[in-house]
């Protein structure tokens, strides 16, 4: 069946790249026509200009607080580096418009991406503080900088571009160049979020820990994510300054930064379509409500905490309600390609741990622990409490560093790489307490996994969507394909994230705790899907507590104690340990024993 | 005249403030996952009902002082009210845009009902200062720091000292062990939030003869709150006051030496450079979330 095909039986529009371009078009000539109606100066088309500048600015803060999570509080200040860079460019360096709008942009960009470098390894809150100081900084130097900047007084007679032949000098035509500019961007940040990129912003926003076992580089995406709003920031900015040609720097303050983040927030921060509608009301609600003049900042951060309370997904977000929801993904797909049927590895371990220890200070919560997992065996790690299983587990998928030791996956060593990087080896888990992306569906969530880099059909969309049904299938949620995430039982969410693990074709597959919060029969049920899973040849380190679980499927046993291997081997030999025994137990008392 | 050491008085003036505000700041991290970007805010605050108690109401100032700071109290109350309890169980990004949302709000209605001019508080003493050594002590930075030692004392006493410090403390560490043991952690939650908000009001009371009352100053001080916490380590309450103190002096020496428009720039430097080359600050611990 060829890929097309594919996508249309399954009811999967993700596939198609250019979706939507015809409405595009439609929509920029119907547009261009409308604006010939709009007057070539004056109160009406200053109005016009200043939504669609805006809306390109908040369509940068739909990217990096909508899709990635991370909050920017300074995209006036993007927005006037790039109005700055058009003022200056073209009145005092006499560049041609197009190119001082290059300038401010990168401008913008490189300050973004600076900043993001520096703040974007730490928390979301990390972002904000930066961002809003940087803000500061730049309205003094926008202010004070009088040499370079004309000071508080601002720049005038800011020329448009001309072209010949497209009269840009005039009003109509220069917002006409603005529409085009934004409906582009609309478009390109509607297809955005359904593409690779826009999946793993939204999974480091939803759950960042996941989101790097999945093989996302976190970092790279959510400096990505903030470079793409800050350029955004910057060409709106640019535009702007053509538009109105004049500029100052209380334009570009950080009650300015607010009123573009309400937008978004009314709109609704999850759909560049939410950005138009938020940026289109709050550019004309003010003209309407001028006696509000004295207090429309007080007005917009109290709208700020009742959109928060009571309209998290913004005006857009009502119409979610009125859309048919998506068909059930009929028809036929490949069975899930497991590791035993493509048959390409050859090395006979498939992980193995060296002297691993992790230690606290003075706690060493592991001490020396080997292990080696054998290719297309089920190998369970057990332990009482405290023993360091899930140490073992932190330090195994990369999230601790271990003090001495040496971890290898397929023979490669691992031990001193990020946890994205493990999964690109071929290290896929799932966790104790259930890491699923609660901001996507079923399917988004599964084909997160299916992107795993490294992954066989990781570059292919159609195939990525195939491969997701088919995990979903091997674990027979495919009806639930397009329900969000959060609206399933805890013990289906279980299933979700083996499902995720599976679309990623991993090397070996980490269950952590995968029976804990199950009831008896959810149980029964995962123990059935384990053994498919075994006899399909799959590699799986499995560490749980669930002795029934673990002798039904393990093909061998390592028990940890106190951070220290105590037995391994077959499960008969470990199970029957004195060692384990007592470590389950409690030693017997020595009277007892003498 | 001897400059540096009377710019390590004003620097630690400053900085006494500055690790107030800060530490308000870390309790409702600690407490209730909260990064307050309004915290500047209960300083602005603070300082505007001083004017009103004392300035319009002609309240004299040892009584309008203490009314000041629990009517901040209750403010907090209130604060947690409208912007956490309704978000707090949809994860940390709401409740700071709650926040942010907060602050524009509040700045912006005192800003109606006040204006931009910025108002005059006068400061606890009559007596302008005096000299030692050749350092001119200011009444007021002396104020600021004997009330800041005082209330670290007093805070230490309680935490450490009696059975609501426990609690607070144990409600911070772990909120769901802290129910289990019978602890309400809601009324801990809501303390630690009337706590923060009478330190920054207080905090704000005290440098007000100072800065000036002016509704710009909440959002500086906020900045100034996050960085300290930064440069101490994110959520660390010593690494608060030490990098309370830091900046102050740091800020001070700027102004001198460097530049005075571009005083504020240098928290913001100071912030930058410990991200790139400490991002766990002075104190903190490497950040890592359990899996």
């Amino acid at each position: 069946m060829s890929t097309t095909t594919m996508a249309a039986a399954t009811g999967i529009p993700q596939a198609r790249a250019w979706r939507g371009l015809p409405a595009l078009a439609a929509a920029i000539v119907g547009v261009l026509a409308l604006s010939t109606l709009v007057p070539e100066q004056g109160y009406t088309l200053n109005i016009f200009m200043q939504a669609a500048t805006y809306s390109i600015a908040v369509a940068g803060l739909v990217v990096v607080l909508g899709y990635c999570g991370q909050i920017s509080l300074a995209q006036a200040a993007f927005f006037g580096l790039g109005a700055y860079g058009v003022a200056l460019g073209t009145v005092d360096f006499g560049l041609p418009f197009f190119v001082a709008l290059l300038a401010g942009v990168v401008s913008a960009t490189v300050f973004g991406v600076a900043l993001g470098l520096a703040s974007l390894r730490l928390g979301g809150h990390y972002l904000a503080m930066v961002t809003i100081s940087f803000q500061q900084i730049l309205t003094l130097v926008l202010t004070n900088w009088a040499g370079l900047t004309h000071g508080p007084d601002g720049v005038k007679n800011i020329a448009r571009p001309s072209v010949p032949g497209l009269r840009l000098e005039s009003g109509d035509h220069y917002l006409g160049l603005c529409l085009v500019t934004l409906m582009g961007i609309t478009w390109y940040i509607w297809r955005l979020k359904t593409t690779r990129l826009g999946r793993a912003m939204q999974a480091v926003r939803d759950n960042e820990i996941a989101a790097s076992t999945c093989g996302i580089d976190i970092f790279a995406t959510k400096v990505l994510a903030f470079g793409i709003s800050a350029v955004l920031g910057g060409l709106g900015g640019g535009l702007f300054a053509g538009a109105f040609a004049y500029i100052s720097p209380d334009q570009f303050g950080f009650g300015e930064s607010i009123v573009l983040l309400t937008m978004a927030l009314l709109g609704g921060v999850q759909s560049p379509f939410g950005a138009l509608l938020g940026t289109g009301l709050l550019v004309i609600l003010p003209e309407w409500l001028r006696f509000l003049r004295q207090v429309y900042l007080a007005v917009y951060g109290a709208a700020v905490i009742l959109i928060m309370v009571f309209l998290p997904d913004g005006l857009w977000g009502l119409t979610h309600r009125l859309r048919r929801p998506a068909p059930v993904a009929a028809g036929a797909v490949a069975p899930l390609p497991l590791l035993s049927q493509r048959g390409t590895e050859t090395a006979e371990i498939a992980m193995a741990i060296n002297g691993l220890a992790k230690h606290f200070g003075g706690l060493k919560a592991l001490d020396g622990v080997d292990m080696a997992v054998r290719r297309g065996t089920v190998h369970a790690l057990i332990g009482p409490n405290g023993s360091g299983k899930t140490t073992f587990i932190n330090v195994v998928t990369g999230l601790y560093r271990p003090t001495a030791g040496r971890i290898a996956i397929a023979g490669q060593d691992v031990t001193g790489t990020a946890p994205h990087q493990r999964t690109r080896r071929g290290l896929a888990r799932t966790f104790q307490n259930i890491r699923v992306f609660r901001g996507m569906t079923v399917l988004e969530n599964v084909m997160v996994g299916a992107e795993r880099p490294g992954n066989d059909i990781a570059e292919q969309p159609a195939l990525v969507v195939e491969r997701a049904l088919a995990a979903l299938d091997f674990v027979g949620l495919r009806g639930d394909a397009h329900r969000m995430v959060g609206t399933l039982s805890y013990g289906t969410q279980r299933y979700v994230e083996i499902a995720r693990a599976l679309a990623g074709s991993p090397q070996v597959l980490l269950l952590d705790e995968p029976a804990a919060g199950l009831n008896l029969s959810e149980k029964h049920e995962l123990g059935l899907l384990l053994r498919r899973l075994k006899g399909h040849g799959l590699t799986i380190l499995i560490v749980d507590h669930d002795m029934n679980l673990v002798e039904q499927v393990a093909d061998h046993i390592t028990v940890l104690n106190f951070g220290r291997r105590i037995a391994d081997g077959g499960p008969r030999d470990v199970l029957s340990h004195p060692d384990v025994i007592a470590a389950y137990l409690g030693e017997p008392r020595q009277d007892a024993a003498a | 005249m001897s400059l540096v050491p009377q710019l390590l008085f004003t620097g630690f003036g400053i900085g006494a403030i500055y690790a107030l505000v800060a530490l308000g700041f870390v309790l409702l991290i600690r407490a209730a996952s909260v990064v307050n970007f309004a915290q500047g805010e209960f300083s602005m605050l603070g300082a505007y009902a001083m004017v009103v108690l004392s300035g319009l109401l002609g309240v004299p100032y040892w009584v309008a002082l203490p009314v000041a700071v629990l009517v901040m109290a209750g403010f907090g109350v209130l604060f947690a009210g409208a912007t956490y309890w309704p978000l707090r169980h949809r994860g940390q990004l709401p409740v700071i845009i709650s926040t942010i949302g907060a602050s524009i709000f509040l700045a912006n209605t005192v800003l109606a009902l006040y204006g931009p001019s910025p108002e005059v508080l006068p400061g606890l003493f009559d007596t302008p200062g005096f000299e030692v050594g050749g350092v001119f002590m200011d009444s007021q930075y002396v104020a600021i720091m004997v009330t800041a030692a005082a209330m670290l004392l007093l805070q230490f006493l309680i935490f450490e000292k009696t059975l609501l410090g426990k609690k607070l403390q144990a409600t911070s560490q772990d909120k769901e062990m802290a129910s289990l043991l019978g602890i309400p952690v809601a009324l801990m939650v809501l303390i630690t939030f009337a706590y923060s908000a009478a330190l920054g009001g207080l905090a704000g009371i005290l440098v007000a003869p100072v800065l000036f009352v002016s509704v710009g100053m909440g959002t500086i001080i906020s900045l100034k709150a996050f960085a300290a916490n930064i440069i101490g380590g994110f959520g660390n309450i010593p690494g608060a006051i030490l990098g309370g103190l830091a900046l102050g002096i740091v800020e001070t020496f700027g102004a001198a030496y460097v530049s005075v428009p571009y005083k504020d720039a240098l928290a913001f430097g100071l912030l930058l450079l410990f991200l790139l080359i400490r991002p766990q600050g002075l104190f903190g611990e490497k950040i890592a979330e359990k899996a």
